[in-house]
C-alpha cells in the first residue's frame, strides 16, 4: 500500500498535559483512513496536526514526525500556506465565508490569483455538481451562503474545499450536525471521492467508520491503540480496550 | 425572608433602579429642551457669531456645529486607522498569545477609564514640544488618541465574536493572515466595525475636555487644519458661563442641537447593529 502521510512518534502536549502519545500511522493515498474513538481521546487534534491547525493553539508543543510525500512537515521551514493548500477541511459544522455561494466557491481560486470569469464560473458549475448542490442552488449563486440550510452549507464547504484541488480531504466528524439524508449524501460523495483523493475522516460513529472505512485507526486517551483494515479491527480486534469499545461498552 | 419575599424584593429593586436611571435621563433631555428649544432658530443653525453674540446679540452656532463634524470626522477617520489594524492583530494574528492578548485588552480598557482631561493634558504638552498651536490639526489628534481604546474594544468584541471554525477553514483554503484579515474577518464583523466608528464618533463629539487646550475656540469657521477651531461642548461651556439670560438660553439651545447629533448617531449605529441578520 502506497502512503500519503506517515505519522512518527508524534507527541503532542498542551500546557505541558499530553494530548497524543507517541502515536505512529501510515494513512494511505487513495483511501479512506477512518479514525475512531470516544470523545477527548485526541482524534480531532491529530487531524488538526496535519495540515497544522494546532499551531492555533495556545501552548502547544510537539515533537515527531509527519512526512507529507516524504516530506517532513512539521519541521519549521515549511510554506503553511501550500501545505494547507493540499488539504481540503470539512469541519463539525460548516462555516460558509461572509461572501455569497458564487464567491464561497471561487473564494480559493481568487487568493491564488486566477480571477478569469470564464474559468470561475466553470468551476463553480463543476464542483457544485460534483456535491449534488449545483440543480439546488444554480438560480441563485448571488444568495449569501448563510442562507442555505445547514446540509447544503456542509456540502458547499466540500465544494469550496474541493475547489482549491487538494490532495488529501480532512473531516472531522463531518456528518454530525446534519440530519440523516445529508449525513448519507456526504457519505456518498466520501466514497466516490476516494479514487481521486486521500480522505481522513474523524469520527465516533461506530457504524459510519464500518460503513467508510478502508483502513482502521482506534485512538484511546491520546494513544493508537489498534490499527488495521476493517476486517482485523472490526472482526478480530486484539486489545481489550478495543474489544470493550466495540461491544459499546464505553462510547 | 422566604425566596418568594425574596424574588418580589429583588423584582421591585430593579424595576426601581431602571425607573430612576431612566427618569433622569428623560429629565435631562427635557429639561435641555424644555430651555433650548424656543431659543432655536434656523438662524442660530445656519450663522456664526457676529461682534456681541456672546452678549445677546445676533449670530449663531454654525462654527461650532461645523467644527465639530471636522474634528469628530477626523479624529474617528485617524482612530479607525490605527483601531482597525491593532483590533485584526489581536484577533487573527495573536490568536495563538492568550496571555499577551488579554493584557493588550487591559491596557486598553484602563486607557478607556483616563478622563478625557489627561488626554487634553498630554496633547498640550506635546503642541508645547513640537511647538504646534491650538489648531484643528491638535485637537484631531488629541481626540483621535482618546477614542482609539474605544475603537479598539469595540471592533475586537465584535472580531472575538467570529467562530474559531471559520480561521480554521480559512487557514485550510490556503489564505493567509491578512486575506482572513480582510476579506473574512472584517466583513464577518463588519457590522460590529461600524457600530465601533459610530460609538467613538459619538464620544468625539460630545467631549470638551480634551479640546479646551488642543483645539482653541474662534468664531470663524476653520479653513485648514492649523487654525483652530470651535467645537459644540466648547461653545456651550462658553455661552453657560455668560451673566446673560438670553445667552444662557443659547447654551442650552446649542445642548439641544449636540443632543440631537449624538441621538441620530446612536439610533443609527443601533439600526445598523440590528441589521446583524
Amino acid at each position: 500500500m502506497n502512503n500519503k502521510i506517515s505519522i512518527h512518534n508524534l507527541c503532542l502536549s498542551i500546557d505541558r498535559q499530553p494530548i497524543l502519545k507517541n502515536v505512529s500511522l501510515n494513512i494511505p493515498t487513495n483511501k479512506i483512513t477512518v479514525i475512531l474513538g470516544p470523545s477527548g481521546c485526541g482524534k480531532t487534534t491529530l487531524l488538526k496536526s496535519l495540515n497544522r491547525l494546532t499551531d492555533l493553539i495556545p501552548g502547544v508543543q510537539q515533537s515527531g514526525e509527519i512526512m507529507l510525500d516524504g516530506v517532513n512537515i512539521l519541521n519549521g521551514n515549511q510554506d503553511l500556506v501550500d501545505i494547507r493548500q493540499k488539504m481540503g477541511l470539512l469541519a463539525q459544522r460548516p462555516y460558509p465565508l461572509p461572501m455569497n455561494i458564487y464567491k464561497n466557491i471561487t473564494y480559493g481560486l481568487r487568493i491564488s490569483g486566477r480571477r478569469n470569469r470564464q474559468f470561475l464560473d466553470k468551476r463553480v458549475e463543476h464542483y457544485l455538481k460534483m456535491v449534488n448542490l449545483w440543480d439546488e442552488v444554480k438560480d441563485r449563486l448571488k444568495d449569501p451562503a448563510s442562507a442555505l440550510s445547514i446540509g447544503q452549507q456542509q456540502r458547499l464547504c466540500l465544494a469550496r474545499g474541493l475547489a482549491v484541488d487538494p490532495e488529501i480531504i480532512l473531516a472531522d466528524e463531518p456528518t454530525s450536525s446534519l440530519d440523516p439524508i445529508s449525513s448519507k449524501l456526504i457519505e456518498e460523495k466520501f466514497l466516490e471521492l476516494k479514487s481521486q483523493y486521500t480522505i481522513v475522516l474523524v469520527t465516533h460513529i461506530l457504524r459510519q467508520a464500518r460503513r467508510m472505512a478502508d483502513y482502521v485507526v482506534f485512538m484511546y486517551l491520546g494513544e493508537v491503540i489498534e490499527q488495521g483494515t476493517p476486517d482485523e479491527l472490526f472482526n478480530n480486534p486484539q486489545h481489550p480496550v478495543t474489544k470493550s469499545y466495540l461491544s459499546g461498552q464505553f462510547y | 425572608m422566604n425566596t418568594k419575599t425574596e424574588e418580589k424584593f429583588f423584582r421591585v429593586l430593579m424595576f426601581l433602579s431602571t425607573i430612576f436611571i431612566v427618569g433622569v435621563l428623560l429629565l435631562i433631555v427635557v429639561s435641555v429642551l424644555y430651555k433650548g428649544l424656543p431659543s432655536l432658530s434656523f438662524t442660530m443653525l445656519t450663522t456664526i457669531p457676529k461682534g456681541g453674540f456672546y452678549f445677546g446679540e445676533e449670530g449663531g452656532i454654525l462654527n461650532a456645529i461645523i467644527g465639530s463634524i471636522y474634528l469628530s470626522l477626523g479624529a474617528t477617520f485617524l482612530a479607525f486607522i490605527i483601531g482597525w489594524p491593532i483590533a485584526l492583530y489581536m484577533n487573527v494574528y495573536l490568536v495563538k498569545h492568550h496571555t499577551l492578548v488579554n493584557a493588550i485588552r487591559f491596557v486598553f480598557d484602563v486607557l478607556w477609564g483616563v478622563p478625557s482631561i489627561v488626554y487634553g493634558a498630554f496633547g498640550f504638552i506635546l503642541m508645547v514640544f513640537l511647538g504646534v498651536r491650538a489648531s484643528l490639526l491638535a485637537g484631531i489628534i488629541t481626540v483621535s488618541l482618546f477614542i482609539v481604546p474605544i475603537m479598539v474594544r469595540a471592533i475586537d468584541e465584535s472580531l472575538k465574536s467570529v467562530p474559531r471554525g471559520l480561521l480554521e477553514s480559512a487557514l485550510s483554503l490556503g489564505s493567509t493572515r491578512s486575506e482572513i484579515s480582510y476579506r473574512i474577518f472584517s466583513r464577518e464583523a463588519f457590522q460590529g466595525i461600524i457600530t465601533a466608528i459610530l460609538l467613538s464618533f459619538g464620544r468625539a463629539i460630545g467631549d470638551a475636555a480634551s479640546v479646551l487646550f488642543t483645539t482653541g475656540y474662534t468664531d470663524r469657521i476653520p479653513t485648514s487644519l492649523m487654525e483652530p477651531s470651535a467645537t459644540l461642548p466648547l461653545s456651550i461651556f462658553f455661552q453657560l458661563s455668560s451673566p446673560i439670560e438670553a445667552v444662557q438660553d443659547r447654551a442650552y439651545a446649542s445642548a439641544t442641537v449636540l443632543i440631537s447629533m449624538v441621538l441620530i448617531i446612536s439610533l443609527l449605529s443601533r439600526f445598523i447593529g440590528n441589521r446583524r441578520n
